[in-house]
């Protein structure tokens, strides 16, 4: 149904602007209306999707953007790092291995300050080479300063493109941000995708304008110079603050992009969580799964519900807390190991969140899905009483429960 | 120097003033210093052209020593002095 929101000074239709795109497509689509003034990439699977349609923009004269075609994913993101430093709006994309070559320059872009935009197709890492989602490359870089939201479908990539945009240019923030859509399940599946129209995409997004820039010969500045022993911690602390700063950014952004679109989303959003003793936590597409995993095992009587992490940097460990603070059996779907470590990167951070607050509901790590080993609805209900039985009979607890593996 | 806290200070490590590293001692790192023998120089400003950090003081066109507040010890000038005249010495020695 169609109704009338405000988006700054223009009044636009907000539903019924359906297209039909795939997830890369709907970004590359967002990325137009953006029309950033520099674009670095490097082609990689699953992601080739965006740098195809938004190159054919390029090519039409859309876009004003210089799209810069490099020698590397490390050269993608240094020349968009120079390009920030020199005030541009600047976006790159890539996958898995791209990302993993980016690591370097990943903490030189969150260091600087540079609010770049990333839209990150995951990808399994190698070795063993594999193109499929997981998000073993997107945990890789939870710790650089990226501000991280994680997207379930097409239309969400196209929404967290915009939202990233604004939270990554805020004031508050100027922190690199990443919108993380899963390869192949969202980058080359097709629905449809209610999009904006542009000139509310140019309100939304409003004109960039740089605390520096390396070309204003009124304020002129050195960019990315020694910072010795005695101010590199300072300089650390405040992309601490910056963090922390974030997360009722990305609040507010995703409560006013509710208001324009009619599609409200929040850092943690649940499901049919109210009375639920059993839940899992879970990123990315594998949501909707669980969500018919829940209304399945919910006809049968059983009390199972959902929460969907959508913002992991900064990660919003209150609210996860809350969402948790009634169950009983909480299972935290991670798609993506840390070898060695006590459990994945999502559960670890679940157990902490929910630690600092003194809650202590049954917790088990939910591997699944690793290299785009397929997640239907059949395996997350074995997930669902795997974790009841868990809960009757300790005996059979285990910390991490890897899901789908041939044993 | 007064240190400033973290809320004084520019974000991102940017530098608004020139000449900042004048202020900061770079050299606290090095492991052997060149030292020149001016009974040899020619004060032909070499080593002054190839240093990285521009630690080679010069008064009236005229070479005068190192700055070692700055001086890395990388040894280029070592190496580029046409009179062989600048030896590297070992930091304990001194």
């Amino acid at each position: 149904m169609a109704r009338q929101v405000r988006a700054g000074s223009v009044r636009i239709q907000a539903r019924g602007n359906a297209v039909a795109l795939s997830g890369g497509e709907a970004v590359a689509y967002a990325m137009r209306q953006i029309d950033p003034d520099v674009v670095a990439v490097y082609p990689i699977t699953p992601q080739t999707v965006i740098v195809e349609a938004f190159s054919e923009s390029v090519a039409e004269g859309k876009v004003g953007t210089e799209m810069i075609h490099v020698e590397s994913e490390h050269a993608a993101l240094s020349a968009c790092i120079g390009a920030a430093a020199a005030g541009a709006r600047a976006h790159t994309a890539t996958s898995g291995p791209g990302l993993a070559l980016m690591w370097e320059v990943l903490g030189v872009a969150s260091g600087m300050r540079l609010p770049i935009v990333m839209h990150l197709c995951t990808r399994a890492l190698s070795a063993p080479i594999n193109i499929m989602c997981d998000h073993s490359d997107a945990m890789a870089m939870r710790d650089l300063g990226w501000v991280m939201l994680f997207g379930e479908n097409p239309q969400e990539a196209y929404d967290q493109a915009l939202i990233v945009q604004r939270v990554a240019e805020h004031r508050d923030v100027l922190l690199p941000s990443v919108n993380v859509i899963d390869g192949f399940t969202v980058t080359h599946s097709v629905e449809g995708v209610e999009v904006l129209p542009d000139e509310v995409v140019a309100s939304f997004v409003g004109t960039y304008s740089p605390l520096y820039s390396l070309l204003d010969p009124q304020r002129r500045v050195t960019f990315g110079a020694l910072d010795p022993n005695e101010y590199y911690y300072e300089h650390k602390r405040q992309q601490i603050e910056a963090m922390k700063n974030a997360l009722p950014v990305v609040a507010a952004t995703l409560q006013e992009f509710g208001e324009l679109t009619g599609r409200h989303y929040n850092l943690v959003e649940e499901y049919r969580t109210e009375d639920a003793e059993v839940v899992l936590v879970v990123m990315g597409s594998t949501a909707g799964t669980v969500r018919i995993a829940v209304d399945n095992l919910r006809e049968d009587g059983v009390r199972a519900g959902v929460v969907r992490v959508r913002c992991f940097r900064p990660f919003p460990a209150e609210e996860v807390a809350q969402a948790l603070r009634r169950a009983k059996l909480v299972g935290v779907l991670d798609r993506s190991l840390s070898l060695g470590a006590p459990g994945s990167s999502l559960y670890l951070e679940v157990m902490a969140a929910l630690s600092q607050r003194m809650l202590s509901p049954y917790l088990v790590n939910v591997v699944h899905g690793l290299g785009g080993r397929n997640t239907p609805v059949r395996i997350i209900k074995e997930a669902f009483s795997q974790l009841r039985l868990m809960g009757l009979e300790e005996q059979r607890r285990e910390p991490i429960l890897y899901l789908g593996v041939r044993e | 120097m007064e240190l400033k806290d973290w809320r004084s200070l520019p974000i991102g490590s940017v530098v608004t003033q020139p000449g900042s590293s004048a202020e900061t001692e770079t050299g606290s790192w090095r492991t052997s210093r060149p030292v020149i023998d001016f009974s040899q120089c020619t004060h032909c400003m070499i080593c002054w052209i190839f240093c990285p950090d521009s630690a080679f003081t010069v008064e009236k066109g005229k070479l005068t020593g190192v700055d070692y507040d700055h001086c890395k010890g990388c040894a280029i000038c070592v190496v580029e002095c046409p009179k062989k005249c600048i030896v590297m010495v070992d930091e304990p020695r001194l």
